[in-house]
Formats: C-alpha cells, sequence, structure tokens
C-alpha cells in the first residue's frame, strides 16, 4: 500500500491519462493537461503524460504544447483499441515505479472503466467526475464535486497517488505553446497478461436528430415530468423548436429517456444559444452541464426551486399543463410570422 | 451450474433524493426520511441474473451492505427470483466509500463461495460514482466490463458483450468468471408478483458482520476509506449575470407572453 509520508517526502509528479482518437489528442485532454500544469507548478514539480495507443507518431506534440514536461508512450499495435487489462496493467506498473503524487482521469467511457481498476489496483481514493481541483495549504488536493444542493471537497490525505476523474469540458483550453518540447519515454506492452477479457472492436453509432453538443436549441427535461406521457409534452417541444432534448439523471433513472441525452456533471456539456429547463430543480450536477447559453429559460410548478436563481424567465406552472399550451403558442407565432412574410414578399398584384 | 452474484444497494427513493439538503448550520446532510429502495440500475442486474437463471442452470445470491432497513432491498430481489440474499450489516461498515465498499463486498463475495459471474447496475443513483463494481472485480482478480447493454453471445465461459460508449459501443469478449456492470439499456426490468413476494418469505437472508468475514475493522468502513469527504459548502447556484424575470399571468398569457420575450431576442 502507498503510504504518503508529509515528512520531507520528495512531491511525486502529477500525472494525466490522456486519450486519443483518430490520432489526435482528445481536447478534454489537453483541457486536463493544462490545468495540471497549474498544480504542478505550485507544487513545485514536473507534470507527466502517459498515453497509450496504436500508431501515436506525430500525435503527442499537442501535449507538450498544453504544458507536459515528460509523455510516457505505449505505442503498440496492440494498444490500438482500449484493452482494459493490458492499459491497467501498464498504468499500475509505472505508477508503482515513479510514485506520482496526483493522478487524473478524464470522465471519459474509457477513463470512468480504466480509473478504477488501477485504483483498486494502487489501493487508493478515486474521486469521480470532479467540477474543480484544488490545492489546500498543505498542498493536498481538494476535488470538488457538486452534491445534495452543495459543494462537497473530497480529499485523500494519507494514500498515493490523489486520484480523480474529471468531468468534461470544466477546464478552459490551455495556450497552445506549438514550440515546446520535452522528454519522451516509451513503455514496453507487457508480455505475460493474461488476455481473459478483450476489445474486439469499437462500432460508433450516430444519435437521432440534433446532437445536444452542437444544438443550438435544448429543451431539457426533469423529474416533474411525471411520467412518460408528461415526459412525451417535453419532447413535443423540442420538436417544435427544432432543439435536441436534453435530460437530468432522475428521467433518465425513470427510464423516460437514454443516458446519452443527460446533461451535467457525469454526462454532457453543452453551449446552446437557448436552453429551456423543464420540471427540473436546477440541481448543481445538471446546470455545470451547461456553458455560456445566450437565453435560459425555466418553467417549474414550484415558485421557490432554485433554478429561477439561474434563468433569464421563468414560468411558475405544472409544466405538463402549461408545455403543451406553449407549443400551440409557437405554431400560432410560426404561422402568423410565415403569413406575414408571404404578404412581404408575394406576387404583387397587377 | 453458473453461479452467479448481483450487488444491489438501497438508495434514497431517486423521486424524493432532492429534498436531502446540506443543513446550513449543522452542515450535515439532512435526509427527511426519504425512503429506500433498490437502485434502479441494481434491479437490471437482477432481472439479468433471474433471465439467465431461467436459461440455464444457475444460483443467484444477491448481495448488499447497508443498515438494518437495507434487508427490505434484498427481500425484493428476493421476490424477483434471486435464490440467497446477503446483508453485509455492522456499525463497522459505516461511513464507506466506494473503495472500502468494494472491499467489503469482495469479501463477502468470496466468502459465498466460488463465483462465475458478478453483476452490478453501472452507477448508483445518489453517489452516482461508477467505481464500487469495477473495484469489486479488480479486488477478486477477475476481469471486469462496464456499461454492458448487451449479451450478444456465450459460448460456454466466452461470452461476447457490448458495453456502451459516449458515442457507440465496444464489442468485448470476456472469459468467466468475469463481472460486468450493466446499464438500463439490457432488460426491462420485471414487476413484483404476488407468489414472488409469498416465496420470499421462506427465503433466507443471511447477515453478515466484521468478524464473519474475517477482515479487521480498519480496512472497512470509514477507517478502510482512502477519501475523506470534507467541507461541506452551500451553493445556491445563483447566477450572477442572470436577472430572472418572471413570466406572470393566466397559463395562456404566460405562454403568449414567453413567445414573444423569445421571439424578441431572436430565439424563435
Amino acid at each position: 500500500m502507498p503510504m504518503h509520508d508529509n515528512m520531507g517526502a520528495r512531491c511525486g509528479a502529477v500525472w494525466v491519462i490522456a486519450e486519443q482518437t483518430d490520432g489526435r489528442i482528445r481536447t478534454g485532454s489537453l483541457q486536463l493537461v493544462g490545468h495540471a500544469r497549474k498544480l504542478a507548478n505550485q507544487l513545485g514539480t514536473c507534470l507527466e503524460v502517459v498515453l497509450l495507443g496504436g500508431n501515436l507518431v506525430g500525435v503527442i506534440q499537442p501535449l507538450f504544447a498544453a504544458g507536459a514536461d515528460r509523455v510516457y508512450l505505449g505505442n503498440d499495435p496492440d494498444l490500438a483499441l482500449y484493452q482494459p487489462e493490458i492499459y491497467t496493467e501498464m498504468v499500475v506498473k509505472l505508477a508503482t515505479e515513479q510514485e506520482p503524487e496526483i493522478m487524473l482521469v478524464g470522465s471519459t467511457s474509457m477513463g470512468r472503466e480504466l480509473a478504477p481498476l488501477v485504483a483498486a489496483r494502487l489501493q487508493t481514493g478515486l474521486t469521480a467526475h470532479c467540477i474543480d481541483l484544488v490545492l489546500d495549504e498543505n498542498g493536498i488536493l481538494e476535488q470538488r464535486v457538486p452534491a445534495y444542493g452543495g459543494l462537497v471537497s473530497i480529499t485523500c490525505p494519507d494514500r498515493r497517488p490523489q486520484m480523480a476523474t474529471v468531468a468534461r469540458g470544466v477546464f478552459p483550453m490551455p495556450q497552445l505553446d506549438e514550440d515546446s518540447t520535452g522528454e519522451v519515454v516509451p513503455l514496453d506492452v507487457p508480455d505475460e497478461v493474461p488476455g481473459r477479457v478483450q476489445t474486439l472492436e469499437v462500432i460508433r453509432e450516430e444519435p437521432e436528430g440534433v446532437p445536444l453538443e452542437i444544438a443550438s436549441v435544448i429543451v431539457a427535461g426533469g423529474a416533474g415530468a411525471g411520467d412518460l406521457d408528461g415526459w412525451c409534452k417535453i419532447a413535443d417541444l423540442a420538436k417544435v423548436l427544432n432543439a435536441a432534448l436534453g435530460s437530468t439523471r432522475p428521467a433518465v433513472d425513470e427510464g423516460w429517456i437514454g443516458l446519452e441525452t443527460m446533461i451535467g456533471q457525469s454526462g454532457k456539456v453543452v453551449s446552446p444559444e437557448l436552453y429551456i429547463g423543464v420540471g427540473l430543480s436546477g440541481e448543481m450536477q445538471h446546470m455545470v452541464g451547461i456553458t455560456g447559453a445566450k437565453v435560459m429559460v425555466a418553467i417549474n410548478s414550484d415558485a421557490k426551486s432554485p433554478v429561477f436563481e439561474q434563468v433569464d424567465y421563468g414560468v411558475v406552472d405544472d409544466c405538463r399543463k402549461f408545455v403543451p399550451v406553449l407549443v400551440e403558442k409557437i405554431k400560432e407565432h410560426r404561422e402568423r410570422a410565415l403569413s406575414r412574410s408571404s404578404r412581404s414578399h408575394g406576387p404583387t398584384s397587377i | 451450474m453458473l453461479r452467479i452474484a448481483v450487488c444491489v444497494k438501497a438508495v434514497p427513493d431517486p423521486k424524493e433524493a432532492t429534498r436531502i439538503k446540506i443543513d446550513p448550520v449543522t452542515r450535515t446532510l439532512l435526509r427527511r426520511d426519504v425512503p429506500l429502495v433498490t437502485n434502479h440500475l441494481d434491479r437490471n442486474a437482477v432481472e439479468a441474473a433471474v433471465q439467465l437463471k431461467e436459461e440455464l442452470d444457475a444460483h443467484v445470491a444477491v448481495i448488499s451492505m447497508g443498515p438494518p432497513p437495507a434487508e427490505t432491498i434484498v427481500r425484493e430481489c428476493l421476490a424477483l427470483g434471486a435464490d440467497e440474499g446477503i446483508l453485509l450489516c455492522d456499525q463497522a461498515f459505516g461511513g464507506a466509500d466506494a473503495f472500502a465498499t468494494a472491499y467489503s463486498l469482495a469479501k463477502g463475495i468470496e466468502k459465498m463461495g466460488g463465483f462465475d459471474l458478478v453483476l452490478c447496475g453501472m452507477a448508483s443513483s445518489d453517489s452516482g460514482t461508477e467505481w464500487v463494481g469495477p473495484k469489486i472485480g479488480a479486488l477478486l482478480g477477475i476481469p471486469v466490463v462496464t456499461a454492458v447493454r448487451e449479451i450478444v453471445e456465450r459460448d460456454g465461459r466466452s461470452w461476447k458483450v457490448k458495453a456502451s460508449l459516449e458515442n457507440g459501443y465496444r464489442l468485448v469478449r470476456v472469459r468467466l468468471p468475469a463481472l460486468l456492470t450493466v446499464t438500463r439499456e439490457l432488460n426491462t426490468p420485471r414487476a413484483l408478483s404476488f407468489s414472488g413476494i409469498v416465496s420470499a418469505r421462506k427465503k433466507e437472508i443471511t447477515e453478515w458482520g466484521i468478524n464473519d468475514l474475517g477482515v479487521q475493522e480498519e480496512a472497512v468502513g470509514l477507517r478502510g476509506s482512502p477519501t475523506i469527504t470534507a467541507n461541506l459548502t452551500i451553493m445556491n447556484g445563483k447566477d450572477s449575470k442572470r436577472a430572472v424575470e418572471m413570466i406572470t399571468g393566466t397559463r395562456e398569457e404566460a405562454a403568449e407572453r414567453l413567445v414573444e420575450k423569445l421571439a424578441a431576442a431572436g430565439m424563435l
């Protein structure tokens, strides 16, 4: 069990487990490297990145540009797809040798599986889907997550590394210094992996309708829909606005809609022009997923709901009754606008 | 015979969970007697196990760690078709983080005897970390696949499954014994039946504490947890850049006015 000695121990490095897709470092990994650079500076230690993949020639420069001092590079055809056994083995072995102080992983599909496998093997703590990471006065990492209408700081004071997965889009893209370089340390692929679990293929699926990430209008629904019938009314509103339909955790838990539509800390990060939150209470777990919306609207039956402190326009009403009326009014507005434009642009009579 | 262990968690009913808040004075959680239910995704795990039992020669054991009231959800899983229930219940288990929880459950599963398959819901609705399942697998030293949405093929002990990704899925081959965490897409959990409830009354629920598991008090609960939760701070979530304008009037009027506002902002 790696125990941390606060007295006189040389501080290990800050690590980021980076990811790449189709030969490009993921944006989320670069954002994480940018923030990790600041943490490493404050601790007076190095920033090291671990990158595993199949064809990584010419891929890693952005990691140095974002602030990495050193990249541990596993570049091998066997690593082309995420392979849980080999990836876990390589990260655990390297971490056992190098004893990093902090290990950060993106809250991606891969990160969310790899991080707990690594943390359990290293017998250390792991905080989920952090929205902020700061160092306290003793250099201990405060890992911040929203919970129960508040913000909770989680620390791992005695064991190393301090591990966290980080929600998407919470740190800005760092200034990239194209001239930066650093050390590349090649990693060997272990040959004694048992091969009990194997990723055979990765299949991409395009979601139907407007993808949330690029939608200019988003209608998001929550527990206030009450039942599937109420949820369908919210879906109607999305349809009439040609909006992407998003959700909160309770709506997903109720089975009204799939997990891929969840917005927030453990879901997607969106930045629409118009956001309409229907039957949801504005919990931080959801609201952190909405960045830079121009106009925000909330419809909720509880006048005291915290959601009304986070939007531009609010309507206090039962969403199941209000939303169908709103849909009709939007249709009427469209028809009026259409008839006006056909009058002004229509053929002039002789 | 295929031996299946399903890990289940009693969570505050998500429908009422927003009532749980942080006490502004004591900084502790105000639970407000929110009832405990079986974590939603764990019901998909139980359903998967019961479906396998209907098809194969299988034995399904359900294991949970929680306070005495958690027995009701173990009983519910027995009524849904599980054969055996285990509740890890001891003051010493209290305050456990994901690591200490996974450690205790892994010890419980080891004590129950050899398993071919361990199933867990992908995440819990209350803490939502997704960590306990994969950590149990890592501690038991068996392969893990998270976010399984379909079992495509079973060829003896070599299974092929689809695991959900952000934008698609992974096709994964896994050899038993293994631990899978499952998503909602895997199946539709059955409803409780009267005959199930009646037969569950005859089934046994075994309670184990730390002495039964043979674990040290320092290795479980709060003391066995690498992480510490501190600084519960209250965030009002107020967005200082926005000042809300409440749209009032009758339902018709409010809808009409909201449309006007959105049109004026160029949003329609």
